[in-house]
């Protein structure tokens, strides 16, 4: 009994092991393909489009609403001590160092993420991606190459628009609302946030995060089974995996930056 | 071949003649489009050896089978066209990529491929918007874009209506007369099959039948006789009336 569950873990951790040596091997199939021609500007356009512009709506809400609470609970909690007048500092740091960067690929890999693995995925499942081989044409740097570089070029800037829309709710809810000087807001905003240690690390994260849920959105799509159930577990699972390894990411870029500085 | 432990084809050993036109029969789940995947190289088989224009595809790496599948043309059952592209842009699609032509070059060679197939109207819709049979045609013009010698074709006929069977039928028959080309066509459609083939390899359960469409015809083994009789009167057991369900009176149906 005891041998029998050890060999079902051994056989999860071969299957883990196996995986993940495919998801590297498509990665480093990816990479290459960024320096093969034709360069495909066009996709990559589009997909910046369909990738970003359509997630700006959802990103200008999510972040508006987040820094209004952040201000509401801050200011709760600041005025108990007779600090109201660093709520832009507390507010701003809690943006741009985690909440804008995590928020923002969490959000865009629900909404942009998930339809990048039900496109390719019903590609796979209507043969499309078969048909492009037939032709020579390598569904790599065809399908996946615009897609994966769209992401890691949008996640930094969806990360900024969420961070400055956060200010703005937060901005209208402390200092409007609740009464905080608007000079102290902004003072305290600017002498708490630094470029190399906050806006540089929401920077590296937003990249590494747009890597990341580029990387599994295409490859859940591009490895899913043939049918429309392979499909949605396709989805589902770009945004379930692309969540959790999120969040692992996140902590570990954190550790590291602290590890650096 | 198989899959996930189950053999899908064992011991097959066949050759397609060049300039002919060669027609795989046989019954849902024999492994007919296992087999032309196979000759695509799409699928890499457990064992043996796959040769195209004297090349073992089977060794070949994906950037070497590429340069080999040039030579071939594929028409896929349900057509595989890029849903974001219009008919247009997905016959011009191969020689936007591998020739240097200009654009009204291109535009010309579509052009006449798509009056070939008929489609010259509805070249500007994309895929979701056109008939089965359409997709079919512009498929066929996709895959025959380039001129190559080969053509796969998995089931060309299923899924269209008589007159739909009929156009398709003559175009497959025309390229190969015109181009020489060498066709592998996929299908359970026997008439069509019988009308066109130079070649048939029907794949029983348990056995392959390889020859021309009269020597199947003359054929005395019942499996092969059962199979090409589509008119022959079903010889097994019948269902009993009684467990068939007893459908509403149709005036009662309406009325709901």
């Amino acid at each position: 009994m005891r041998f029998a569950a050890l060999e079902e873990l051994g056989r999860a951790a071969i299957l883990l092991t196996a995986e993940f040596g495919r998801l590297a091997s498509f990665a480093a199939r990816v990479v290459r393909s960024t320096v093969t021609r034709p360069l495909r500007i066009g996709s990559f356009i589009d997909e910046l489009y369909k990738l970003g512009v359509l997630s700006v709506l959802l990103i200008c809400v999510s972040g508006l609403a987040v820094g209004m609470v952040l201000a509401l609970q801050g200011y709760k909690s600041l005025v108990r001590f007779g600090a109201e007048q660093s709520l832009g500092a507390l507010v701003g740091l809690s943006l741009v160092r985690e909440l804008g960067p995590v928020l923002t690929a969490l959000l865009v890999t629900g909404r942009a993420g998930s339809s990048v693995a039900a496109e390719i995925g019903s590609m796979v499942a209507t043969e499309q991606l078969d048909g492009l081989r037939m032709m020579s044409i390598e569904p790599i740097g065809f399908v996946v190459r615009p897609k994966a570089l769209a992401m890691l070029v949008v996640m930094p800037m969806l990360t900024a628009l969420f961070i400055v829309s956060g200010l703005a709710g937060a901005y209208f809810v402390g200092v409007k609302r609740m009464g905080v000087d608007g000079g102290w807001f902004v003072s305290g905003f600017r002498s708490a946030v630094d470029f190399h240690d906050d806006v540089l690390q929401a920077l590296v994260k937003s990249l590494a995060f747009g890597a990341l849920a580029g990387l599994i959105a295409t490859y859940r799509g591009f490895t899913s089974a043939p049918t429309s159930e392979g499909v949605s577990a396709a989805t589902t699972s770009t945004v379930v995996v692309g969540s959790v390894s999120l969040l692992v990411l996140d902590y570990a870029l954190t550790a590291l930056w602290g590890v650096g500085r | 071949m198989e899959f996930e432990g189950r053999v899908i084809i064992r011991d097959l050993s066949c050759e397609m003649a060049r300039g002919k036109i060669s027609v795989v029969l046989g019954g849902s789940g024999s492994g007919k489009t296992t087999l032309l995947r196979l000759m695509a190289g799409l699928l890499e088989p457990t064992a043996g050896r796959i040769l195209v224009d004297g090349e073992d595809i089977t060794r070949l790496s994906e950037t070497r089978r590429a340069a080999v599948r040039r030579k071939i043309g594929m028409m896929f059952q349900a057509g595989a066209l890029l849903d974001s592209m219009t008919v247009f842009e997905n016959v011009a699609l191969p020689l936007r990529e591998h020739s240097s032509m200009s654009r009204l070059h291109v535009t010309e060679v579509v052009d006449d491929r798509l009056r070939e197939v008929d489609l010259l109207d509805i070249e500007d819709l994309g895929p979701k918007q056109i008939s089965g049979g359409m997709v079919k045609r512009a498929a066929l013009a996709r895959a025959i874009i380039e001129g190559p010698p080969i053509l796969l074709c998995d089931e060309p006929f299923s899924g269209l209506d008589p007159v739909s069977t009929r156009r398709i039928e003559a175009l497959l028959i025309a390229l190969n007369q015109r181009h020489g080309m060498t066709m592998v066509i996929v299908s359970h459609h026997v008439r069509s099959t019988l009308r066109m083939a130079d070649r048939i390899l029907l794949l029983l359960p348990d056995a392959i039948v390889v020859g021309t469409p009269r020597e199947l015809l003359q054929s005395t083994d019942p499996r092969v006789v059962s199979f090409l009789d589509e008119d022959r009167p079903f010889e097994g057991r019948a269902p009993e009336v009684e467990r068939l369900p007893v459908l509403a009176p149709r005036s009662k149906a309406r009325r709901r």
